[in-house]
């Protein structure tokens, strides 16, 4: 009977999930653009709904909502679902609609459609080998076998993210990297924007003209005059193409120059916006929240270093820890576990939010909620561990802890170094007169 | 030969719908052959001949100012782009026939382009809705032109026509549907030909007030040579 109570709940936030995408699609996605084939609406939205499902079941699991077999079976059900999804259709899709949109193969796209799925799971196969998540156990088909893959890439993928994130977001926040950009900047780019696009069109009208001129001449030549005159109308229209050729070598550039100074015109006009935007209250608490956030980033990435240079694990989970150590340090009489549990589930809340935020604007949806669940067991105390660890069987998450720290490293260092060689380009650029 | 006095003409539309194709076929009368995006703005130039086949025939160069983007580009981006509305003789509007999407948006180009223009003549605008008063006023002329016609359905023309009819009512202008890497559709005597060449006419007498139509014979003693 609670089962089925409990199925029926499940069902019934399902469908609203499935409704919130379907919306979000709409709305956010594809505001300027038509949907042309609902395939895509109807899989986008399946697959948000049932990850969105996932992130619930963790949530009942730490408020021990619902009954307790029948969360597994659903655990068990959803999991099952989504890698469905991911695995087999949504390549197979992919592939689909690329493949329809090359011409030459149009008709026999379902072939090569399958082809490319063909090719698609032998490297996800092929994924698998160089790291140790083979356990001799389980069969090929097994559900282990699907999500170690589906958790190596969206480990990947997250780390990669996380990495650029964590530099990117202090930067963008803080004003203190923000150059200072006057009227005066803007219109003298402006000016010499308009005297390109100037040049540009007088050599254009030089080449319409010789253009003009040359069919007409053209014409005039191509009276049937017999061998002489052909031989004629190649040596005297020679040097008028020539002389196209070379103007249009200059236009080429002169192009590629209007095109740098529309976007170094269109940069300024937005640092000018940030520079308003940073002197309001907004913009002041954003900039405060940025040197924090900062420090947090900074933080993490020298965590990720020792994890990997000391061969260490983190075995317990950081909010308990710091209460320990604010316990320790201040002498205050706490209830370590109560509070713990609390602040830990408040903290899942947040990242389950920021996860599901991130993923609606990226585009690396299913097996970023897989990765994600693999690394959320990590901020939960032990007792919530052991429904994840039963039900994705006997995975190595060892291993994803140190590739997580190794590609969150090398994420974050080469944006460091790409934001680093980005800002000190610009400023260069603008002292040259 | 030809005047010293600048042409103008802008072409809007979002990103996409084959403006820098359009404006290939118009200036170099072939079809562009590796369409890309188009970064900031394109310019080409068109050899138009006013007034073909009277004794009043002039050729002007007609520039034709591809600007690339969409409608709901940033603010930063949208004020860069508001450089290059200075001084406008006339507007194409270019929009998709495929993309319902892509012709409603060209209420809101063209308010873009105007408002540029209209300021300095103390027009204000409230809000950014479409107001046709604010057309009834205008006195640049404008043009429709709808692409991918190849790509609708024979079975589909005559609703999507009737579609962009409306719509090239709402903006008081004629309008032109063609397939861009097709240069059939300006075949020179077509229907298609006929209005550009009308148009781009239109766009060449304001620019010249002293131009008034007295009668044939003045015309010519007023030749900037």
């Amino acid at each position: 009977m609670s089962f089925l109570i409990d199925s029926s709940i499940m069902i019934t936030s399902q469908i609203l999930f499935f409704g919130f995408g379907w919306l979000f699609f709409m709305r956010q996605l594809f505001k300027d653009y038509e949907v042309r084939q609902y395939v895509v609406q109807v899989i986008f939205s399946v697959t948000f709904a049932f990850s969105c499902t996932m992130f619930e079941l963790i949530i009942f699991e730490i408020l021990k909502v619902l009954n307790s077999s029948s969360r597994y079976f659903h655990w068990k059900m959803n999991l099952c679902v989504i890698l469905l999804i991911l695995v087999f259709m949504v390549p197979f899709y992919i592939g689909y609609f690329i493949v329809s949109n090359i011409r030459l193969l149009h008709k026999q796209r379902l072939l090569f459609s399958c082809l490319l799925w063909l090719t698609f799971m032998y490297f996800f196969w092929k994924l698998g080998d160089p790291f140790p998540i083979l356990s001799p156990k389980h069969g090929i088909l097994s559900i282990e076998q699907l999500i170690s893959r589906v958790g190596v890439i969206g480990v990947t993928l997250m780390a990669l993210l996380s990495g650029f994130g964590a530099v990117n977001c202090p930067y963008t926040y803080m004003s203190y990297f923000l150059r200072n950009v006057t009227d005066a900047d803007i219109l003298a780019l402006e000016r010499r924007l308009l005297q390109t696009m100037d040049m540009i069109i007088s050599k254009k009208k030089r080449m319409a003209m010789t253009r003009r001129t040359m069919f007409q001449k053209g014409e005039v030549h191509n009276k049937p005059s017999g061998f002489w005159g052909m031989i004629k109308s190649v040596t005297t229209s020679a040097p008028g193409s020539e002389n196209l050729t070379l103007i249009q070598q200059e236009v080429d550039a002169l192009e590629e120059l209007s095109r740098q100074l529309f976007l170094e015109t269109a940069d300024l006009y937005a640092t000018k916006e940030r520079i308003e935007y940073s002197k309001t209250f907004k913009g002041k608490y954003f900039n405060f929240l940025g040197y924090f956030f900062s420090i947090y980033c900074v933080w993490k990435i020298f965590m990720a270093t020792i994890n990997i240079v000391f061969d260490r694990v983190g075995k317990t989970d950081p909010v308990t820890r710091g209460i320990e150590i604010t316990v320790n340090y201040l002498g205050i009489q706490f209830d370590v576990k109560f509070w713990s549990q609390h602040i830990s589930f408040i903290l899942v809340g947040i990242i389950i939010v920021t996860s599901i935020r991130g993923l609606l604007i990226t585009l690396t949806k299913g097996m970023y909620f897989v990765s994600s669940v693999l690394l959320i067991r990590m901020s939960m105390p032990l007792e919530y561990r052991t429904i994840i660890t039963e039900v994705l069987g006997e995975l190595q998450f060892n291993f994803y802890h140190r590739w997580f720290d190794v590609i969150f490293l090398v994420s974050a260092l080469s944006s460091i170094l790409f934001l680093y060689l980005a800002h000190k380009q610009a400023p260069e650029k603008h002292m040259a007169p | 030969m030809a005047s010293l006095d600048r042409v103008k003409v802008l072409v809007l539309g979002d990103s996409g719908v084959g403006k820098s194709s359009l404006v290939h076929l118009l200036c170099q009368n072939q079809v562009l052959g590796n369409p890309s995006w188009t970064v900031g703005c394109s310019v080409d130039v068109r050899v138009h001949d006013y007034k073909e086949g009277t004794p009043e025939e002039k050729t002007y160069y007609i520039e034709l100012w591809d600007v690339g983007g969409s409608v709901g580009s940033a603010s930063s981006v949208k004020s860069t782009r508001a450089v290059f509305y200075n001084s406008v003789n006339g507007i194409i509007l270019v929009h998709d026939l495929t993309n319902k999407k892509s012709s409603q948006n060209l209420y809101r180009w063209s308010l873009e382009a105007l408002n540029r223009d209209l300021v300095p003549s103390g027009v204000l605008v409230t809000n950014g809705d479409y107001d046709r008063e604010q057309f009834a006023d205008n006195q640049i002329p404008l043009l429709v032109i709808g692409t991918k016609l190849d790509q609708i359905h024979e079975t589909k023309r005559h609703e999507v026509l009737t579609r962009t009819a409306f719509l090239a009512e709402d903006f008081n202008a004629e309008e032109i549907n063609l397939d861009c890497t097709n240069p059939r559709y300006l075949a020179a005597g077509s229907s298609n030909a006929v209005k550009l060449s009308r148009f781009f006419d239109k766009v060449i007498i304001p620019g010249f007030p002293d131009r008034k139509r007295f009668g044939g014979g003045t015309l010519k003693s007023l030749h900037y040579d």
